[in-house]
């Protein structure tokens, strides 16, 4: 994990004690709390409250895929999504990244098969999940 | 050899002049933990 939050972004820590003022601006009101800012220093992803290692790399994962996204970078968008979605699939973070996976390989190649798959897939191995219901409609 | 502690920055604004230049995201981490 610090190989990977080392290689992949830049990374600072706020703590409470020090410095209010940033938790303020960035509407940090939780700790642990951590916040995804693109290149430009917009928010593209949070996660709030404690989380394992592997539900952890699954959020900076799904981060950077949503970056990626932001950007209208499907392909690359598609493969961060997939290394969660596939990679990391017992993880809190894989269903949300299986939706995002679909949605971003639809927004590649314009073919719905993408969303249906995606619907399909949500349906079968998370199907108590907010995102497989918000699939459901690219089931009919 | 890869780092063995993450390389955490205490400044925000130097961080996100850093990312602007780097072309990397930051990660953000709000902490309450004893140092």
């Amino acid at each position: 994990m610090i190989e990977f939050i080392n290689e992949h972004f830049v990374p600072a820590q706020v703590h409470i004690r020090d410095q209010k003022a940033v938790f303020e601006r960035f509407g940090a009101s939780w700790t642990p709390t951590q916040i995804i800012l693109d290149p430009q220093g917009e928010e593209q992803h949070r996660t709030e409250g404690f989380l394992p290692a592997e539900d952890f790399l699954a959020q900076l994962e799904l981060g950077l895929g949503k970056m990626e996204f932001h950007e209208r970078h499907f392909s690359e968008a598609e493969r961060m999504f997939r290394a969660v979605c596939d990679g990391r699939p017992d993880s809190g973070g894989a269903p949300e990244a299986c939706y995002w996976a679909g949605v971003a390989a639809y927004k590649e190649t314009d073919d719905p098969k993408h969303l249906g798959a995606a619907g399909a897939l949500l349906t079968q191995r998370y199907p108590a999940s907010e995102w497989a219901r918000k699939a459901s409609v690219w089931l009919h | 050899m890869a780092s063995m502690t993450i390389a955490w920055q205490r400044d925000v604004d130097a961080a996100l002049r850093q990312a602007r230049e780097s072309g990397k995201p930051v990660l953000l981490d709000f902490s309450a933990a004893p140092a």
